[in-house]
Protein backbone atom coordinates (compact mmCIF):
# COMPACT_ATOMS: atom_id res chain seq x y z
CA UNK A 1 0.00 0.00 0.00
CA UNK A 2 2.66 2.39 0.89
CA UNK A 3 4.90 1.64 -2.19
CA UNK A 4 1.68 2.23 -4.40
CA UNK A 5 1.36 5.32 -2.90
CA UNK A 6 4.71 6.46 -2.94
CA UNK A 7 4.42 5.35 -7.08
CA UNK A 8 1.60 7.60 -7.12
CA UNK A 9 4.02 10.67 -6.09
CA UNK A 10 6.41 9.42 -8.40
CA UNK A 11 3.16 9.43 -11.45
CA UNK A 12 2.39 13.22 -10.53
CA UNK A 13 5.84 14.69 -10.41
CA UNK A 14 6.28 12.54 -13.59
CA UNK A 15 3.32 14.75 -15.02
CA UNK A 16 4.62 17.69 -13.80
CA UNK A 17 8.03 17.35 -15.14
CA UNK A 18 6.28 16.81 -18.28
CA UNK A 19 4.05 19.80 -18.13
CA UNK A 20 7.31 22.30 -17.64
CA UNK A 21 9.10 20.30 -20.71
CA UNK A 22 7.19 22.73 -23.70
CA UNK A 23 8.21 26.13 -21.43
CA UNK A 24 11.78 24.31 -20.93
CA UNK A 25 12.33 24.03 -24.90
CA UNK A 26 10.90 27.75 -25.51
CA UNK A 27 13.17 28.61 -23.03
CA UNK A 28 15.67 26.71 -24.11
CA UNK A 29 15.07 27.64 -27.90
CA UNK A 30 15.26 31.36 -27.41
CA UNK A 31 18.07 30.80 -25.42
CA UNK A 32 20.27 29.41 -28.13
CA UNK A 33 18.14 31.78 -30.96
CA UNK A 34 16.42 28.77 -32.21
CA UNK A 35 13.13 30.56 -32.28
CA UNK A 36 13.94 31.57 -36.53
CA UNK A 37 12.97 34.89 -37.96
CA UNK A 38 10.49 36.27 -35.61
CA UNK A 39 10.89 34.91 -32.44
CA UNK A 40 7.84 36.60 -29.96
CA UNK A 41 5.41 35.23 -32.88
CA UNK A 42 6.81 31.81 -32.37
CA UNK A 43 6.67 32.27 -28.36
CA UNK A 44 3.11 33.59 -28.82
CA UNK A 45 2.08 30.48 -31.36
CA UNK A 46 3.98 27.91 -29.24
CA UNK A 47 1.90 29.17 -25.97
CA UNK A 48 -1.64 28.98 -27.08
CA UNK A 49 -0.70 25.77 -28.75
CA UNK A 50 0.17 24.42 -25.58
CA UNK A 51 -3.05 26.45 -23.78
CA UNK A 52 -4.97 24.54 -26.43
CA UNK A 53 -3.12 21.02 -25.86
CA UNK A 54 -3.41 21.16 -22.41
CA UNK A 55 -7.03 21.81 -22.45
CA UNK A 56 -7.83 18.68 -24.92
CA UNK A 57 -5.72 16.54 -22.77
CA UNK A 58 -7.63 17.31 -19.27
CA UNK A 59 -10.72 17.14 -20.85
CA UNK A 60 -9.55 13.68 -22.34
CA UNK A 61 -8.74 12.79 -18.38
CA UNK A 62 -13.02 11.66 -17.68
CA UNK A 63 -12.95 9.07 -20.82
CA UNK A 64 -9.75 7.75 -20.81
CA UNK A 65 -10.51 7.06 -17.39
CA UNK A 66 -13.18 5.03 -18.10
CA UNK A 67 -11.89 3.35 -20.86
CA UNK A 68 -9.17 2.15 -19.22
CA UNK A 69 -10.68 1.31 -15.89
CA UNK A 70 -7.38 3.39 -14.32
CA UNK A 71 -9.63 5.75 -11.93
CA UNK A 72 -6.06 7.71 -10.44
CA UNK A 73 -5.54 9.20 -13.56
CA UNK A 74 -8.50 11.64 -11.71
CA UNK A 75 -5.54 12.61 -9.24
CA UNK A 76 -3.77 14.38 -12.51
CA UNK A 77 -6.35 16.36 -13.84
CA UNK A 78 -6.17 19.22 -11.69
CA UNK A 79 -2.92 19.46 -12.38
CA UNK A 80 -3.31 19.16 -16.41
CA UNK A 81 -6.19 21.70 -15.72
CA UNK A 82 -3.72 24.47 -14.20
CA UNK A 83 -0.94 23.86 -16.47
CA UNK A 84 -3.44 25.13 -19.21
CA UNK A 85 -4.14 28.14 -17.15
CA UNK A 86 -0.58 28.69 -16.79
CA UNK A 87 0.08 28.58 -20.39
CA UNK A 88 -3.00 30.24 -21.14
CA UNK A 89 -1.44 32.94 -18.41
CA UNK A 90 2.37 33.14 -20.72
CA UNK A 91 -0.12 33.63 -23.99
CA UNK A 92 -1.75 36.28 -22.25
CA UNK A 93 1.16 37.92 -21.11
CA UNK A 94 3.33 37.35 -24.33
CA UNK A 95 0.30 39.14 -26.11
CA UNK A 96 0.12 42.17 -23.68
CA UNK A 97 3.75 42.80 -23.06
CA UNK A 98 5.35 41.41 -26.25
CA UNK A 99 3.00 42.61 -28.93
CA UNK A 100 0.98 45.23 -27.67
CA UNK A 101 3.46 47.00 -24.48
CA UNK A 102 1.12 47.53 -22.18
CA UNK A 103 -1.23 49.65 -24.07
CA UNK A 104 -4.08 49.40 -22.47
CA UNK A 105 -5.70 51.44 -25.03
CA UNK A 106 -4.59 49.19 -27.99
CA UNK A 107 -5.82 46.10 -25.87
CA UNK A 108 -9.42 46.93 -25.40
CA UNK A 109 -9.54 48.37 -28.72
CA UNK A 110 -8.56 44.85 -29.84
CA UNK A 111 -10.40 42.79 -27.79
CA UNK A 112 -13.68 44.90 -28.72
CA UNK A 113 -13.31 45.11 -32.20
CA UNK A 114 -11.51 41.80 -33.89
CA UNK A 115 -13.33 38.81 -32.89
CA UNK A 116 -10.33 36.32 -32.75
CA UNK A 117 -9.39 38.17 -29.65
CA UNK A 118 -12.55 38.49 -28.18
CA UNK A 119 -13.04 35.26 -28.05
CA UNK A 120 -9.50 34.12 -26.85
CA UNK A 121 -9.35 36.47 -24.46
CA UNK A 122 -13.10 35.65 -22.98
CA UNK A 123 -11.67 31.93 -23.04
CA UNK A 124 -8.92 33.30 -20.70
CA UNK A 125 -10.96 34.86 -18.28
CA UNK A 126 -13.33 32.24 -18.21
CA UNK A 127 -10.47 30.10 -17.10
CA UNK A 128 -9.49 32.16 -13.68
CA UNK A 129 -12.51 31.18 -11.71
CA UNK A 130 -11.64 27.64 -12.60
CA UNK A 131 -8.50 27.95 -11.49
CA UNK A 132 -9.40 29.80 -8.72
CA UNK A 133 -11.82 27.07 -7.78
CA UNK A 134 -9.26 24.02 -7.98
CA UNK A 135 -8.49 23.93 -4.28
CA UNK A 136 -9.39 21.17 -2.21
CA UNK A 137 -11.46 23.79 0.42
CA UNK A 138 -12.60 25.74 -2.56
CA UNK A 139 -14.06 22.13 -3.49
CA UNK A 140 -15.74 21.86 -0.08
CA UNK A 141 -16.78 25.22 0.14
CA UNK A 142 -18.81 25.42 -3.29
CA UNK A 143 -20.29 21.91 -2.87
CA UNK A 144 -19.27 18.97 -5.24
CA UNK A 145 -22.89 20.09 -7.37
CA UNK A 146 -22.42 23.63 -7.87
CA UNK A 147 -18.13 22.97 -8.34
CA UNK A 148 -19.09 20.14 -11.04
CA UNK A 149 -21.26 23.05 -12.67
CA UNK A 150 -19.28 26.05 -12.34
CA UNK A 151 -16.47 23.74 -14.13
CA UNK A 152 -18.20 22.89 -17.02
CA UNK A 153 -17.62 26.34 -18.25
CA UNK A 154 -14.34 24.40 -19.68
CA UNK A 155 -16.30 22.76 -22.65
CA UNK A 156 -17.16 26.11 -23.37
CA UNK A 157 -13.46 27.82 -22.67
CA UNK A 158 -12.23 24.87 -24.98
CA UNK A 159 -14.76 25.78 -27.94
CA UNK A 160 -13.72 29.39 -27.33
CA UNK A 161 -10.18 28.23 -27.95
CA UNK A 162 -10.80 26.42 -31.26
CA UNK A 163 -12.59 29.39 -32.60
CA UNK A 164 -9.91 31.67 -31.41
CA UNK A 165 -6.94 29.40 -33.62
CA UNK A 166 -9.72 28.80 -36.61
CA UNK A 167 -9.83 33.05 -36.78
CA UNK A 168 -6.49 33.61 -36.18
CA UNK A 169 -4.73 31.65 -39.21
CA UNK A 170 -4.75 33.76 -42.07
CA UNK A 171 -5.86 31.00 -44.58
CA UNK A 172 -4.47 27.40 -44.17
CA UNK A 173 -7.20 26.03 -41.66
CA UNK A 174 -5.65 22.11 -41.38
CA UNK A 175 -4.34 22.01 -38.10
CA UNK A 176 -7.33 23.98 -35.97
CA UNK A 177 -10.09 21.39 -37.81
CA UNK A 178 -7.77 19.07 -36.31
CA UNK A 179 -7.85 20.48 -33.07
CA UNK A 180 -11.47 21.10 -33.61
CA UNK A 181 -11.95 17.61 -34.36
CA UNK A 182 -10.11 16.22 -31.55
CA UNK A 183 -12.61 18.58 -29.06
CA UNK A 184 -15.52 17.23 -31.06
CA UNK A 185 -15.01 13.95 -30.09
CA UNK A 186 -14.38 14.77 -26.29
CA UNK A 187 -17.57 16.92 -26.38
CA UNK A 188 -19.81 13.98 -28.16
CA UNK A 189 -18.71 11.71 -25.72
CA UNK A 190 -20.24 13.93 -23.03
CA UNK A 191 -23.26 14.17 -24.41
CA UNK A 192 -23.74 10.37 -25.23
CA UNK A 193 -23.07 9.81 -21.15
CA UNK A 194 -25.45 12.24 -20.47
CA UNK A 195 -28.45 11.55 -22.85
CA UNK A 196 -28.11 7.81 -22.87
CA UNK A 197 -29.80 7.07 -19.09
CA UNK A 198 -32.01 9.55 -20.20
CA UNK A 199 -33.18 8.45 -23.92
CA UNK A 200 -33.38 4.57 -21.98
CA UNK A 201 -35.56 6.44 -19.09
CA UNK A 202 -37.36 8.25 -21.59
CA UNK A 203 -38.06 5.23 -23.91
CA UNK A 204 -39.20 3.03 -20.83
CA UNK A 205 -41.70 5.97 -19.83
CA UNK A 206 -43.26 6.22 -22.95
CA UNK A 207 -43.59 2.11 -23.22
CA UNK A 208 -45.21 1.88 -20.00
CA UNK A 209 -48.08 4.87 -21.01
CA UNK A 210 -48.27 2.97 -24.03
CA UNK A 211 -49.20 -0.64 -22.49
CA UNK A 212 -51.08 1.11 -19.69
CA UNK A 213 -53.49 3.50 -22.33
CA UNK A 214 -53.77 -0.38 -23.78
CA UNK B 1 -12.82 21.49 -54.74
CA UNK B 2 -10.12 20.55 -57.24
CA UNK B 3 -10.25 16.95 -58.78
CA UNK B 4 -7.11 15.81 -60.02
CA UNK B 5 -5.48 12.48 -61.19
CA UNK B 6 -3.66 10.56 -58.70
CA UNK B 7 0.29 10.31 -58.99
CA UNK B 8 1.89 7.35 -58.76
CA UNK B 9 2.25 7.98 -54.96
CA UNK B 10 -0.14 9.34 -53.15
CA UNK B 11 0.23 12.99 -51.48
CA UNK B 12 -1.24 11.28 -48.19
CA UNK B 13 1.98 8.74 -48.35
CA UNK B 14 4.79 11.30 -48.70
CA UNK B 15 5.85 12.74 -45.35
CA UNK B 16 4.90 16.99 -45.26
CA UNK B 17 8.63 18.02 -44.03
CA UNK B 18 6.97 19.73 -41.69
CA UNK B 19 7.07 16.85 -39.34
CA UNK B 20 10.48 15.45 -39.47
CA UNK B 21 11.27 19.01 -39.29
CA UNK B 22 9.32 19.40 -36.40
CA UNK B 23 10.70 16.15 -34.80
CA UNK B 24 14.14 17.42 -35.62
CA UNK B 25 13.70 20.44 -33.88
CA UNK B 26 11.84 18.25 -30.93
CA UNK B 27 14.40 15.97 -30.65
CA UNK B 28 17.48 18.38 -30.25
CA UNK B 29 15.94 20.82 -27.77
CA UNK B 30 14.77 17.88 -25.54
CA UNK B 31 18.13 16.22 -25.54
CA UNK B 32 19.48 19.57 -24.25
CA UNK B 33 16.53 20.06 -21.71
CA UNK B 34 17.60 18.59 -19.02
CA UNK B 35 18.25 22.02 -17.82
CA UNK B 36 15.14 23.59 -17.25
CA UNK B 37 16.31 27.50 -18.18
CA UNK B 38 14.40 30.35 -16.37
CA UNK B 39 11.55 31.96 -18.24
CA UNK B 40 13.77 35.12 -17.81
CA UNK B 41 14.48 36.13 -21.13
CA UNK B 42 15.61 39.05 -22.13
CA UNK B 43 14.97 41.20 -25.15
CA UNK B 44 18.64 40.71 -26.44
CA UNK B 45 18.06 36.67 -26.57
CA UNK B 46 14.18 37.61 -28.32
CA UNK B 47 15.20 39.35 -31.55
CA UNK B 48 18.04 37.38 -33.19
CA UNK B 49 18.09 34.47 -34.93
CA UNK B 50 19.33 30.92 -35.56
CA UNK B 51 23.15 30.52 -35.16
CA UNK B 52 23.02 27.09 -36.17
CA UNK B 53 23.29 26.60 -39.77
CA UNK B 54 20.14 25.44 -41.62
CA UNK B 55 20.31 22.22 -44.57
CA UNK B 56 23.08 23.19 -47.09
CA UNK B 57 22.08 26.06 -48.89
CA UNK B 58 21.82 26.79 -52.76
CA UNK B 59 25.44 27.76 -54.54
CA UNK B 60 25.16 31.31 -53.53
CA UNK B 61 25.95 33.22 -57.27
CA UNK B 62 27.23 36.59 -57.15
CA UNK B 63 25.93 39.29 -59.51
CA UNK B 64 28.29 42.02 -61.53
CA UNK B 65 27.97 45.26 -62.77
CA UNK B 66 25.12 46.23 -60.02
CA UNK B 67 23.86 49.82 -59.79
CA UNK B 68 23.31 51.53 -56.95
CA UNK B 69 20.06 53.45 -56.83
CA UNK B 70 18.74 56.44 -55.50
CA UNK B 71 15.83 55.24 -54.65
CA UNK B 72 17.02 52.91 -52.13
CA UNK B 73 16.36 53.37 -47.91
CA UNK B 74 19.23 54.05 -46.22
CA UNK B 75 17.32 51.70 -42.88
CA UNK B 76 19.37 49.01 -41.97
CA UNK B 77 19.25 45.30 -43.57
CA UNK B 78 16.84 42.70 -42.51
CA UNK B 79 19.67 39.62 -42.22
CA UNK B 80 20.35 37.39 -45.14
CA UNK B 81 19.44 34.10 -43.19
CA UNK B 82 16.00 35.88 -41.97
CA UNK B 83 15.02 36.96 -46.02
CA UNK B 84 15.98 33.92 -47.26
CA UNK B 85 14.41 31.34 -44.69
CA UNK B 86 11.23 33.28 -43.43
CA UNK B 87 9.58 33.24 -46.30
CA UNK B 88 5.76 32.65 -47.65
CA UNK B 89 5.82 30.61 -50.60
CA UNK B 90 2.58 28.56 -50.63
CA UNK B 91 3.61 26.79 -54.18
CA UNK B 92 6.12 25.08 -51.27
CA UNK B 93 4.30 24.99 -47.93
CA UNK B 94 2.08 27.11 -45.84
CA UNK B 95 5.18 27.35 -43.27
CA UNK B 96 7.05 29.88 -43.17
CA UNK B 97 10.43 28.01 -42.85
CA UNK B 98 9.75 24.92 -45.60
CA UNK B 99 10.12 26.93 -48.25
CA UNK B 100 13.87 27.36 -48.15
CA UNK B 101 14.46 23.84 -47.99
CA UNK B 102 11.96 22.36 -50.56
CA UNK B 103 12.76 24.82 -53.10
CA UNK B 104 16.25 23.90 -52.92
CA UNK B 105 16.58 21.50 -56.45
CA UNK B 106 13.97 24.06 -57.89
CA UNK B 107 14.75 24.46 -61.51
CA UNK B 108 14.84 27.56 -62.97
CA UNK B 109 17.26 26.83 -66.23
CA UNK B 110 15.26 27.06 -69.21
CA UNK B 111 13.33 29.21 -68.10
CA UNK B 112 10.47 31.15 -70.22
CA UNK B 113 8.02 33.59 -69.87
CA UNK B 114 4.63 34.41 -71.70
CA UNK B 115 4.12 37.97 -72.83
CA UNK B 116 0.48 38.45 -74.06
CA UNK B 117 -3.16 40.27 -74.41
CA UNK B 118 -2.58 43.99 -75.31
CA UNK B 119 0.46 44.15 -76.86
CA UNK B 120 2.46 44.25 -80.03
CA UNK B 121 4.63 42.23 -79.49
CA UNK B 122 3.80 39.18 -78.01
CA UNK B 123 5.27 35.62 -77.69
CA UNK B 124 7.16 33.17 -75.53
CA UNK B 125 10.49 34.68 -74.87
CA UNK B 126 13.59 32.95 -72.94
CA UNK B 127 14.56 34.41 -69.41
CA UNK B 128 17.95 35.87 -71.31
CA UNK B 129 15.87 37.42 -73.85
CA UNK B 130 13.78 39.02 -71.05
CA UNK B 131 17.01 39.91 -68.95
CA UNK B 132 19.78 41.20 -71.89
CA UNK B 133 18.42 44.86 -72.55
CA UNK B 134 18.10 45.78 -68.96
CA UNK B 135 20.97 47.10 -66.60
CA UNK B 136 20.77 45.76 -63.14
CA UNK B 137 20.48 48.03 -60.02
CA UNK B 138 20.27 47.55 -56.55
CA UNK B 139 17.08 48.47 -55.30
CA UNK B 140 16.87 48.63 -51.31
CA UNK B 141 13.25 48.62 -50.00
CA UNK B 142 11.32 47.81 -47.22
CA UNK B 143 8.78 45.50 -47.29
CA UNK B 144 5.56 44.79 -45.40
CA UNK B 145 3.69 41.74 -45.16
CA UNK B 146 -0.34 41.64 -44.82
CA UNK B 147 0.56 39.47 -42.08
CA UNK B 148 1.93 42.06 -39.35
CA UNK B 149 5.51 41.79 -39.84
CA UNK B 150 8.60 43.78 -41.96
CA UNK B 151 11.67 43.49 -43.48
CA UNK B 152 14.00 45.58 -44.96
CA UNK B 153 15.81 43.85 -48.50
CA UNK B 154 18.35 44.64 -51.16
CA UNK B 155 16.89 43.63 -54.16
CA UNK B 156 18.45 43.39 -57.59
CA UNK B 157 16.55 43.83 -60.75
CA UNK B 158 15.31 46.83 -62.72
CA UNK B 159 12.04 48.95 -63.60
CA UNK B 160 8.97 46.98 -64.41
CA UNK B 161 8.19 49.96 -66.75
CA UNK B 162 11.35 49.51 -68.98
CA UNK B 163 10.35 45.79 -69.81
CA UNK B 164 6.67 46.87 -70.65
CA UNK B 165 7.68 49.93 -72.75
CA UNK B 166 9.70 47.01 -75.02
CA UNK B 167 6.87 45.23 -75.98
CA UNK B 168 4.17 48.09 -76.74
CA UNK B 169 1.32 47.91 -74.90
CA UNK B 170 -1.62 48.93 -76.67
CA UNK B 171 -4.54 51.72 -76.28
CA UNK B 172 -6.76 49.01 -74.43
CA UNK B 173 -3.98 47.51 -71.93
CA UNK B 174 -5.74 49.26 -68.63
CA UNK B 175 -3.99 46.43 -66.48
CA UNK B 176 -1.44 44.01 -66.08
CA UNK B 177 -1.42 40.50 -65.34
CA UNK B 178 1.21 37.82 -63.34
CA UNK B 179 0.96 34.27 -63.24
CA UNK B 180 3.37 32.23 -61.68
CA UNK B 181 4.57 28.54 -62.74
CA UNK B 182 2.36 25.84 -62.18
CA UNK B 183 4.21 22.47 -61.72
CA UNK B 184 2.73 20.52 -58.70
CA UNK B 185 6.12 17.74 -59.16
CA UNK B 186 8.34 20.32 -58.49
CA UNK B 187 6.15 22.67 -56.08
CA UNK B 188 4.55 20.46 -53.46
CA UNK B 189 1.92 23.47 -51.95
CA UNK B 190 0.16 23.18 -55.04
CA UNK B 191 -0.63 19.61 -54.32
CA UNK B 192 -3.14 20.79 -52.43
CA UNK B 193 -6.12 22.97 -53.52
CA UNK B 194 -5.10 25.82 -50.57
CA UNK B 195 -5.40 28.64 -53.09
CA UNK B 196 -6.49 28.48 -56.90
CA UNK B 197 -3.41 27.48 -58.72
CA UNK B 198 -1.92 29.20 -60.35
CA UNK B 199 -1.09 31.95 -58.41
CA UNK B 200 -2.39 35.42 -60.19
CA UNK B 201 -1.36 38.76 -59.60
CA UNK B 202 -2.01 42.20 -60.99
CA UNK B 203 -1.81 45.88 -61.07
CA UNK B 204 -2.47 48.87 -62.97
CA UNK B 205 -1.08 49.86 -65.79
CA UNK B 206 0.54 53.20 -64.25
CA UNK B 207 1.13 51.03 -60.89
CA UNK B 208 3.23 48.91 -63.41
CA UNK B 209 4.73 51.52 -64.92
CA UNK B 210 5.81 53.75 -61.84
CA UNK B 211 9.54 53.86 -61.27
CA UNK B 212 9.50 52.27 -57.80
CA UNK B 213 7.48 48.56 -59.57
CA UNK B 214 10.74 46.25 -60.03
CA UNK B 215 11.40 43.08 -61.36
CA UNK B 216 13.78 41.30 -59.35
CA UNK B 217 16.19 38.79 -60.52
CA UNK B 218 18.67 38.35 -57.44
CA UNK B 219 18.84 39.84 -53.53
CA UNK B 220 21.96 40.75 -51.24
CA UNK B 221 24.22 41.00 -54.89
CA UNK B 222 23.56 37.84 -55.65
CA UNK B 223 20.68 35.85 -57.95
CA UNK B 224 18.14 35.16 -56.11
CA UNK B 225 17.31 32.02 -53.99
CA UNK B 226 14.71 29.90 -55.19
CA UNK B 227 12.76 30.28 -51.84
CA UNK B 228 12.14 33.75 -52.38
CA UNK B 229 11.09 34.00 -56.21
CA UNK B 230 13.55 32.76 -58.89
CA UNK B 231 13.77 33.20 -61.36
CA UNK B 232 11.76 36.60 -61.70
CA UNK B 233 10.02 38.45 -59.51
CA UNK B 234 7.75 41.35 -58.60
CA UNK B 235 8.84 43.82 -56.29
CA UNK B 236 6.05 46.53 -55.24
CA UNK B 237 6.78 48.14 -52.44
CA UNK B 238 4.26 49.98 -51.43
CA UNK B 239 2.01 46.88 -51.06
CA UNK B 240 1.66 44.14 -49.09
CA UNK B 241 4.03 41.84 -49.79
CA UNK B 242 1.50 39.15 -51.21
CA UNK B 243 1.59 41.52 -54.96
CA UNK B 244 4.90 41.19 -55.00
CA UNK B 245 4.36 37.68 -56.77
CA UNK B 246 7.04 35.24 -57.68
CA UNK B 247 8.69 32.91 -60.04
CA UNK B 248 6.89 34.80 -63.35
CA UNK B 249 5.68 33.05 -66.23
CA UNK B 250 3.23 34.90 -67.63
CA UNK B 251 2.71 38.65 -68.19
CA UNK B 252 -0.73 39.22 -69.52
CA UNK B 253 -1.81 42.76 -70.52
CA UNK B 254 -5.62 43.28 -70.02
CA UNK B 255 -8.58 45.98 -70.38
CA UNK B 256 -10.50 44.67 -67.30
CA UNK B 257 -8.76 44.23 -63.84
CA UNK B 258 -7.55 40.84 -63.43
CA UNK B 259 -9.02 38.12 -60.56
CA UNK B 260 -6.30 37.41 -58.25
CA UNK B 261 -5.57 35.30 -56.22
CA UNK B 262 -6.10 36.53 -52.72
CA UNK B 263 -8.88 38.33 -53.66
CA UNK B 264 -10.78 35.69 -54.67
CA UNK B 265 -9.47 33.24 -51.76
CA UNK B 266 -11.10 36.23 -49.41
CA UNK B 267 -12.55 38.95 -50.87
CA UNK B 268 -13.37 40.55 -47.80
CA UNK B 269 -10.25 40.62 -46.30
CA UNK B 270 -7.76 40.79 -49.66
CA UNK B 271 -8.43 43.42 -52.00
CA UNK B 272 -6.96 44.03 -55.71
CA UNK B 273 -5.10 46.94 -54.57
CA UNK B 274 -4.23 46.17 -51.06
CA UNK B 275 -1.59 49.01 -50.63
CA UNK B 276 0.04 49.09 -47.01
CA UNK B 277 -2.50 51.66 -45.24
CA UNK B 278 -2.06 51.54 -41.11
CA UNK B 279 -6.01 53.15 -41.19
CA UNK B 280 -7.91 49.99 -43.03
CA UNK B 281 -7.10 47.38 -40.73
CA UNK B 282 -7.62 43.80 -42.10
CA UNK B 283 -10.72 42.57 -40.86
CA UNK B 284 -9.21 39.70 -38.65
CA UNK B 285 -6.19 41.83 -37.29
CA UNK B 286 -4.68 46.00 -36.90
CA UNK B 287 -2.44 47.13 -39.14
CA UNK B 288 -1.69 49.73 -37.48
CA UNK B 289 1.80 48.76 -36.52
CA UNK B 290 4.19 46.14 -37.73
CA UNK B 291 7.19 44.07 -36.24
CA UNK B 292 10.62 44.51 -38.32
CA UNK B 293 12.21 41.39 -37.86
CA UNK B 294 15.23 41.84 -36.28
CA UNK B 295 13.51 44.62 -33.71
CA UNK B 296 12.48 43.81 -30.56
CA UNK B 297 9.19 46.57 -29.82
CA UNK B 298 6.76 47.27 -32.67
CA UNK B 299 6.94 50.35 -35.04
CA UNK B 300 4.27 51.99 -36.52
CA UNK B 301 2.93 51.35 -39.94
CA UNK B 302 3.20 53.93 -42.33
CA UNK B 303 0.81 55.09 -45.09
CA UNK B 304 1.97 52.90 -48.65
CA UNK B 305 4.67 51.65 -46.67
CA UNK B 306 6.57 55.26 -46.43
CA UNK B 307 6.27 55.77 -49.97
CA UNK B 308 3.25 58.29 -49.87
CA UNK B 309 5.48 60.82 -51.24
CA UNK B 310 6.03 58.93 -54.81
CA UNK B 311 2.48 56.77 -54.94
CA UNK B 312 0.46 58.95 -53.53
CA UNK B 313 -1.12 60.90 -56.64
CA UNK B 314 -1.81 57.27 -58.24
CA UNK B 315 -4.86 56.89 -55.86
CA UNK B 316 -5.55 60.74 -55.22
CA UNK B 317 -9.44 60.76 -54.41
CA UNK B 318 -9.79 57.21 -54.31
CA UNK B 319 -11.59 55.68 -50.82
CA UNK B 320 -9.06 54.03 -49.90
CA UNK B 321 -11.42 51.66 -47.30
CA UNK B 322 -13.39 50.87 -50.75
CA UNK B 323 -10.70 49.99 -52.94
CA UNK B 324 -8.28 48.75 -49.83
Amino acid sequence: MRQLLWGWKWLKLGVFVACLMPLAMLAWNAATKNLGANPIDEITDQTGLWTLRFLLITLAVTPARRFSGWNRLIQVRRMLGLFAFFYGGLHVVTYVWLDQFFSVEDILADVVERPFITVGFTSFVLLIPLAVTSTTSMIKRLGGKWWQRLHRLVYVIAIGGVVHFLWVVKFDTRLPLIYGSVLAVLLAYRLWFWSEPRLKLGLALFRKAAAVSK
Amino acid sequence: MLIKKASDIKSSEITDPKWYVERRRFLKAASAAAVVVAAGATPVLLTSTSETAPEPEQTRQKIENVAKSPLSTDEPLTPYEDVTNYNNFYEFDTDKYSPAKLAKNFRTKPWSVAIEGEVLKPGVYTLEDILKPHPLEERIYRLRCVEGWSMVIPWVGFPLGDLIKRFEPTSKANFVEFTTLYDPEQMPGQRRSVLKWPYVEGLRLDEALHPLTILAVGLYGEVLPNQNGAPLRLVVPWKYGFKSIKSIVKIRFVEQQPMTTWALAAPHEYGFYSNVNPDVPHPRWSQARERRIGEFAKRKTLIFNGYADQVGHLYAGMDLRKFF
